[in-house]
């Protein structure tokens, strides 16, 4: 009778239970199942969570913290658009930083010099974005692989130098101002915000919106992932030929992949214009594009929580690094103040933890952060099976 | 509209930029041959050139100006030095990545490429530094044109690889394993080579010629500094104009960029005011993408066959 038992447990895997006997986990059942956003109890308590943390991290945090925070949320936003694009339909780029810069200028210029409302510039940077990206687009069906990877970078240069040249919109080599734009919606001001009788300063007001913003574009991003254009997508990634054989349209998504990550690309960077009021070009450089894939190395390609893990650690840790560098973990090595024991400055420091970080995690754990969750995850759900 | 431009520059002028548009050419293609080598034998596209390039000009530096070598003699232990941390990077780094994503690979080398350029600013400091290269500020003069020696012996420099990757792929027996193994590496090795052998050894002369490229391209006063391996990057349009495969076509595509550019540095500021400053510094990619757009795979590089 034991192994009889033993058996009807296995087929709860392949058969939905019978009326009146329900498996006693939350499997996986059907497709419907599959494809459900917060399925069982745990994730809607892990949703729940974050709300929590979201609603209260702003009173309870420092401005600083708030500040590294929220440039975080900035990048997040960014490199769930890159996933998108490498991590679902495979198309490399290192070409973020001239999307990322094309929407941050076109925050600047119509926020600040037409001085149009946020709720209008911010998805008007997002279309630009989507213009760009759907221009550059076209070369994913010519080019594969690593010549893609050349083109990509050959935009980032091209870029920087109209952004050097183009000054009536990017103020030229002395950077423009964003401190003029508008930042509310409807009466909410979020650099001064009041809501029902208490005021909040402006490190408060902006973790709010940009991280509501990276909510938002996390679930049309998943959204996008589970429906059939992302199943599409998905094919074209892990063989284009394949995926053409059996009927999808290789050019409508390679195309949209370059135009939609190109849109959360430069909605990041409008984001980035408003929260740090200052763009200069010194900011887009390739150094910046190889920030991103970093991040999304890091974080884990191809799920997009992994994005936002990834722009954490990578963002966050490079922030406190500069700021904690005479900390007595640091102290040794790095070089704080002229005269301070140590053989590395900073910048070489935080640049070489930077390269390590990307060399180690390819080698070793090539699917992320994302991936040790997930695997941990997978141990738990399968206990007391697990080995 | 061509002829009138031509017409109106002097002869002189045009002539100077098409002779350090060549010699600029070379620089870029003796970067590029490093890249192109590895791309042929292994299949990555080897971001970390660049800083071979850096830590070679910094090598020839310690050699020559620290220990006070003989120039020529601190080149050689420069090469020597560049092709052991090629092989060095390919034992411990490259060896357990074989047969990943064309993109997982760019992307190792970038952050190899983090690690090491930090690495030479934290020992050899951020400021510019003279090589102690024999050439320094000297022009001969031949004709009319006006030609610095260093340009010169960036000529010769490239000329000599050029032919001795010649000599070496077509007679020595370890050249004829590399270019078996490149063509079809499962044949290769079911014929007794070393794929081992053949990546180590590609790796190495990688590094060997970067080093040889970082002092020609930090020769001169005061040129040697932690931008130097930027200047590589330009290498990128000249190898892939050549197409990635072809040492040939690296050459060409230097010579090609190399001109472009100063012809564009010529001209632009006349009849092309309105594309700014330093447009010269960007017209290679430019070309680059234009050229890739008619022929994806370069002018000279293997056409990659689709089959289902």
């Amino acid at each position: 009778m034991a192994a009889l038992s033993g058996l009807s447990g296995l087929t709860a895997f392949v058969r939905r239970a019978p009326a009146g006997g329900s498996p006693h986990r939350n499997l996986v059942l059907d497709y419907a199942d599959d494809l459900k956003l917060f399925r069982g109890p745990w994730r809607k308590l892990g949703l729940g969570l974050l709300i929590f943390l979201y609603l209260w991290a702003p009173g309870y945090f420092s401005n600083y913290v708030l500040g590294v925070l929220t440039i975080c949320g900035v990048y997040a936003v960014g490199v769930i658009g890159l996933n998108l694009l490498t991590g679902y339909a495979g198309q490399v780029s290192l070409g973020h930083a001239f999307f990322f810069g094309a929407g941050g200028y076109a925050a600047a210029y119509l926020g600040a010099q037409r001085d149009w409302p946020m709720l209008l510039f911010l998805p008007a940077a997002a279309l630009i974005g989507f213009v760009v990206g759907a221009v550059v687009g076209p070369f994913a069906l010519r080019l594969r692989g690593n010549y893609l990877v050349i083109v990509t970078l050959g935009l980032v240069f091209l870029g920087e130098h109209i952004w050097k040249t183009w000054d009536s919109v990017t103020g030229g080599g002395s950077g423009t101002s964003l401190r003029g734009a508008s930042v509310s919606i409807g009466g909410l001001d979020f650099r001064e915000l009041e809501i029902a009788g208490s005021s909040y300063e402006k490190e408060q007001g902006m973790f709010w919106l940009v991280w509501a913003i990276v909510a938002i574009v996390a679930l049309l991003a998943k959204n996008l992932v589970r429906s059939r254009a992302g199943r599409a997508m998905q094919a074209v990634r892990d063989r284009d030929l394949s995926a053409e054989v059996i009927g999808v349209n290789l050019a409508r998504y390679k195309v949209g992949a370059f135009a939609w990550s190109s849109a959360l690309a430069a909605l990041s960077g409008a984001l980035y214009g408003i929260v740090t009021n200052r763009l200069e070009t010194g900011i887009f450089t390739l150094f910046l594009s190889i920030t991103f894939v970093a991040m999304l190395i890091i974080g884990g390609v191809g799920t997009i929580f992994g994005s936002i893990l990834g722009a954490l650690l990578v963002s966050g840790g490079q922030q406190l690094i500069a700021r904690n560098s005479s900390a007595f973990v640091f102290d040794p090595i790095i070089i704080a103040s002229p005269g301070d024991s140590g053989f590395l400055s900073i910048g070489e420091f935080n640049n070489i933890l930077f390269g390590l970080f990307i060399v180690v995690f390819l080698m070793f754990e090539p699917r992320g952060l994302a991936a040790l969750w997930l695997r941990a995850k997978a141990w738990l759900l399968t206990w007391p099976f697990s080995y | 509209m061509i002829a009138a431009v031509l017409a109106d520059i002097s002869q002189s002028d045009l002539l100077r930029s098409l002779v350090s548009g060549f010699a600029l050419g070379c620089k870029y293609a003796l970067v590029a041959l490093g890249f192109v080598i590895v791309f042929k034998a292994t299949g990555v596209i080897n971001f970390a050139q660049a800083s071979f390039v850096l830590v070679g000009g910094y090598l020839t530096f310690n050699a020559s100006e620290t220990w006070g070598l003989n120039f020529y003699l601190a080149l050689l232990v420069a090469m020597a030095g560049g092709a052991a941390i090629g092989m060095l990077l390919e034992a411990l780094v490259l060896r357990r990545m074989i047969g990943e994503a064309p993109f997982t690979l760019v992307m190792v080398t970038i952050g190899v490429l983090f690690i090491i350029d930090n690495v030479v600013t934290a020992i050899w400091g951020p400021d510019p530094k003279n090589l102690g290269d024999p050439w320094g500020l000297n022009v001969r003069t031949v004709g009319d044109v006006a030609i610095a020696d260093r340009d010169i012996w960036t000529i010769v420099f490239t000329s000599a690889v050029l032919g001795a990757f010649f000599l070496f792929f077509r007679y020595s027996s370890l050249g004829l394993a590399m270019r078996a193994t490149a063509l079809d590496q499962e044949a290769a090795m079911a014929q007794g080579i070393s794929a081992r052998v053949v990546y180590r050894v590609s790796w190495g002369i990688a590094g060997l010629v970067a080093a040889l490229a970082g002092a020609v391209l930090s020769a001169g006063s005061a040129a040697l500094g932690p931008t130097v391996g930027l200047i590589a990057l330009v290498a990128f349009p000249a190898m892939i104009l050549g197409g990635l495969d072809s040492p040939l076509g690296a050459v060409v595509g230097g010579v090609i960029i190399g001109i472009v550019q100063q012809m564009t540095a010529l001209l632009a500021p006349e009849y092309l005011e309105w594309a700014g400053q330093g447009f010269e510094l960007v017209s290679p990619y430019l070309v680059m993408i234009v050229i890739l757009l008619v022929r994806p795979y370069g002018l000279f590089g293997t056409k990659e066959v689709r089959r289902v």
